[in-house]
């Protein structure tokens, strides 16, 4: 990176704000996908929003691509760093604002650890609802850049239905306001489009999130069957039985069975093991959950716990939200992958993935958010064998068209980012990738915000429309164009 | 290909102003072809469903072509053991709401007037009644849509899953967009069961205080209403779920103030409102919603903050001042019907990306001109 810049750069940042020895830099040159390495030319670690602004009007006046990170947790390569450019870490951006209990709001900085939002408004029984397992580590930033989800959209929603306001910093450096504390607030919904869009649109320095309050009671129910194919069976009877639980989450036999390896979660040694999470008031819960045990039964359970303290409940969950990592007890390396079906695809698929198994003689782990479809296959690998990586990217890359083919999506949760732009052409039309694009324009003109990710090719902006630059006085509010 | 449109007239009239031809195209093919034409020709186009809310928003700069959408009005596919449909944007929301009871579901949305209200209307409006407290609103609902561009390229986004994270999120941003970004051909929801059983209980406020008093408690209590809202001192609670959920619900909210035994038809009083235009909603937080209610002779407030109300006779000139007392307040105020004012309000320092957004989908300015948020 050239030195006038660098020098520009410690300016606006003070000396402990700035990372360009080549070694310090290497931490950054991946987030958790780990296959993909760049090693940014410099990394900034900002502390507040006006640091944020000035880095990035360094990086338009200089034509220099940033890449925001947050906790470097993405499974996609969304914080993957862009060669020649900048990493501008938000971790030290990490301050709760504001906690509003009365009208269940929280203000927070993007460095804000997700738990951490939790932990705050926990006394209050309040509770931030997106929980995707790398909760404890994950920041605010990153899930609303990924709209990141957990078990307990199902019935919560996503990250999305959760950020009712932000204040971004557009690649050109200006700042801007989208949504707010209110609800509908007049004009486009551009909270709605940034949240998702994987750091491509611009920065966000601070978020409005909608906290929840904890329902009454919650249970959950852990029934163990002979086959996934029964277990998904019990969890159609459940969704046609027209009840919406908090979570309905399934794991296969080997899954289990790296859980078990990693945490004892106790789990029983079974072919598919479904956790179903009931909350509400606690009469409405034992209503509904008498129906869940009686349909999980008539399903084939064999066996069918209940938790039945606090305690207990964690221990299931644990072995659950371990599940990624724990494949590292019965594989020396794994690919964790995110499709998603149509639920009801799903004793299809999963007949064609162990078929696909058996003919590359790969194993495949699945995990799955099974109320929404969302299938985590782990495709596990050896990489010291010669020419099993590769075949393991295969497929891991035919499992994604499998989900294509039957009307789902290559991502529920992961986001697109480095490691899937290639599908993106395969799930979409060019005309509806070109219109996305068209979005990309209006925010980033000039494509410098983490500008290679999301779509397989990039569009040129520049050609006819051009840059929109807003008179002084316009974004003063003072004068308008019409 | 197309058949000619047909003359507009009087009838056809949007917020004062008579498109000079009305098309109604059989399809999204036909709805390109028509869009690309009149894009090419430098005409304006108005689309329109069922035409309950063509008077919300400014008046257009230019209506040269009304299009409406109501020849596409199929429920194209309801998945409902993946608990989503796939529906056409001309389609009325009562008839949507017939074809999933068969299965027992419903789109957990109550927009005005759904007997002729479309999916695209209600859509580009971005409508929605109390249910949103608990289901929230269209954004948190729709998972897909196909778009006819202003040029004629028509483009999908979303997909038929619930859960999706493949490319931007166009259905949201074209949700409330007043159909100034693209017409809306078709739309993919996710679906709620219908309740088992539902109830609904009154409790009659002493005075604002108390009303306010109420409604945070029932929001800050451990208990799951399907909605909540403020009417003439009333405040409205809809429980749903089983018979013993709904009892013990019931228990537990007795501690706040006096139930009464509440009609399901005070789930109209929104609609009712209509009897008089203008309209205005306006946007709170919660714990405000006594003091704005203050500001008006009727309202109806949703307990998330949204609020619907009356604007008194010979007041018009008042809503200036309370628009800007809103937005002072982190709040916003609509006008839905015609005025002398903005419709909009200001939507602050976002105004130009906004511009850049429309630039980028419509820059011909063919749809919808100047109907929407600071001249769009
Ligand atoms: C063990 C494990 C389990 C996981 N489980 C889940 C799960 O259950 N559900 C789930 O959804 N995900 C899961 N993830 C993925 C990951 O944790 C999420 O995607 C998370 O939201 C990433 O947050 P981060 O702070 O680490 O972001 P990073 O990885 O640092 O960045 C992710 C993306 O966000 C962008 N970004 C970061 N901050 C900002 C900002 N302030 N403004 C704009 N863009 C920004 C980056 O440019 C990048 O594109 C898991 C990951 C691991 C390692």
């Amino acid at each position: 990176m050239n030195p006038k810049t660098l020098e520009e750069l410690r300016g606006i940042l003070g000396p402990h704000g700035l990372i360009s020895s080549s070694e310090e830099l290497r931490t950054y040159e991946c987030d958790g996908l780990t296959n993909f390495r760049v090693v940014p030319s410099a990394v900034v670690l900002p502390e507040s929003t006006e640091e944020v602004q000035a880095v990035v009007r360094l990086c338009h006046r200089e034509r220099i691509p940033f890449v925001a990170r947050g906790a470097g947790t993405g499974l996609s390569g969304g914080a993957l760093p862009v060669a020649g450019g900048i990493v501008i870490g938000l971790a030290r951006m990490k301050r709760i604002l504001e906690v509003d209990l009365a009208n269940a709001r929280v203000v927070v900085e993007p460095g804000v650890i997700n738990l951490e939002v939790t932990g705050r408004v926990a006394p209050a029984n309040f509770f931030y609802a997106p929980d995707p397992s790398s909760q404890s580590v994950c920041s605010i930033g990153g899930n609303v850049a990924e709209n990141s989800g957990g078990a307990h959209c199902l019935k919560y929603g996503f990250t999305t239905t959760h950020v009712l306001g932000l204040e971004v910093v557009l690649p050109n450096g200006s700042l801007v306001h989208m949504g707010g504390k209110t609800l509908d607030t007049p004009g486009y919904d551009l909270a709605g489009v940034f949240v998702g869009s994987e750091g491509t649109l611009g920065i966000a320095t601070k978020i409005t999130l909608r906290i929840v309050k904890r329902p009454e009671c919650v249970r959950t129910l852990l029934a163990a069957f002979h086959s996934t194919n029964e277990a998904g069976a019990a969890v159609s009877g459940i969704i046609a039985a027209g009840m919406l639980p908090a979570a309905i989450e399934m794991m296969d036999n080997l899954a289990i069975q790296a859980a078990e390896a990693a945490v004892h979660a106790n789990y029983p040694d079974c072919g598919g093991l479904l956790l179903v999470e009931l909350d509400g008031p606690v009469a409405e819960v034992d209503a509904l959950m008498a129906h869940v045990d009686e349909i999980c039964r008539q399903n084939g359970a064999w066996e069918i716990r209940v938790a039945q303290s606090e305690a207990e409940r964690a221990l299931v969950w644990k072995g659950r939200k371990a599940a990624f990592a724990a494949m590292g007890r019965i594989s020396p390396n794994y690919i964790v992958q995110d499709g998603v079906i149509p639920r009801t695809s799903l004793p299809q698929i999963l007949s064609e993935i162990d078929q696909l198994s058996a003919e590359t003689g790969l194993r495949v782990a699945n995990v799955f958010h099974a109320g929404d479809g969302n299938l985590h296959p782990l495709v596990l690998y050896d990489r010291r064998v010669p020419g099993q990586e590769k075949a393991a990217e295969r497929l891991s890359e035919r499992i994604l068209e499998l989900c294509i083919e039957k009307g789902g999506s290559i991502t529920g949760e992961h986001g697109v980012g480095e490691e899937k732009k290639h599908m993106m052409s395969k799930m979409f039309a060019e005309p509806d990738l070109e219109t996305m694009q068209r979005v990309r324009c209006a925010f980033d003109p000039l494509q410098l915000s983490n500008p290679t990710k999301i779509f397989p090719r990039t569009r040129l902006c520049g050609e006819k429309p051009g840059e929109y630059v807003a008179h002084p006085l316009e974004i003063a509010g003072v004068a308008e164009r019409f | 290909m197309v058949e000619l449109g047909r003359a507009g007239t009087p009838m056809d009239a949007v917020a004062g102003v008579v498109p000079s031809l009305v098309f109604e195209p059989a399809d999204e093919q036909e709805t390109a072809l028509i869009l690309r034409d009149a894009n090419q020709a430098g005409l304006s186009v108005i689309p329109t469903g069922g035409g309950t809310k063509l008077d919300w928003g400014n008046p257009p700069r230019k209506a040269d072509v009304l299009l409406s959408m109501r020849r596409q009005n199929r429920v194209l596919e309801h998945a409902w053991a993946d608990l989503t449909v796939t529906v056409e944007a001309g389609c009325t929301i009562a008839e949507l709401q017939r074809t999933l009871a068969e299965h027992g579901q419903r789109l957990a949305i109550d927009p005005l007037w759904p007997e002729r209200a479309t999916v695209g209307g209600i859509l580009a409006t971005n409508d929605s009644g109390v249910l949103r407290l608990a289901y929230g609103s269209l954004r948190d609902l729709i998972i897909g849509v196909t778009l006819v561009l202003a040029d004629g390229t028509i483009a999908s986004s979303g997909g038929k899953v619930v859960k999706n994270v493949a490319g931007y999120d166009l259905p949201k941003l074209t949700t409330g967009a007043l159909g100034t970004l693209g017409v809306i051909t078709r739309a993919v929801f996710r679906l709620h069961p219908l309740p088992r059983n539902t109830r609904t209980l009154t409790i009659a406020a002493k005075d604002a205080a108390d009303m306010q008093r109420v409604v945070l408690a029932i929001l800050g209590a451990q208990l799951a209403p399907a909605a909540v809202q403020v009417r003439n001192g009333n405040v409205d609670i809809l429980l749903e779920g089983t018979r013993d959920g709904i009892a013990s619900q019931e228990s537990a909210i007795k501690e706040f103030g006096t139930l009464q035994e509440g009609s399901p038809d005070v789930w109209k009083a929104r609609e009712e409102l209509w009897d008089r235009a203008p309209i205005v909603k306006f946007t709170t937080l919660p714990s405000r919603i006594s003091a704005a209610s203050a500001s008006f002779s009727r309202s109806v407030i949703q307990a998330t903050g949204i609020g619907f109300a009356q604007v008194p006779v010979g007041h018009d000139g008042d809503l200036a001042g309370l628009r800007a007392a809103m937005e002072r307040d982190g709040g916003s105020l609509v006008i839905l019907g015609r005025t002398q004012h903005d419709a909009w309000g200001s939507p602050g320092d976002a105004l130009p990306l906004m511009r850049a957004v429309k630039e980028q989908f419509d820059p011909k300015g063919t749809l919808n001109p100047g109907r929407f948020v600071g001249g769009i």
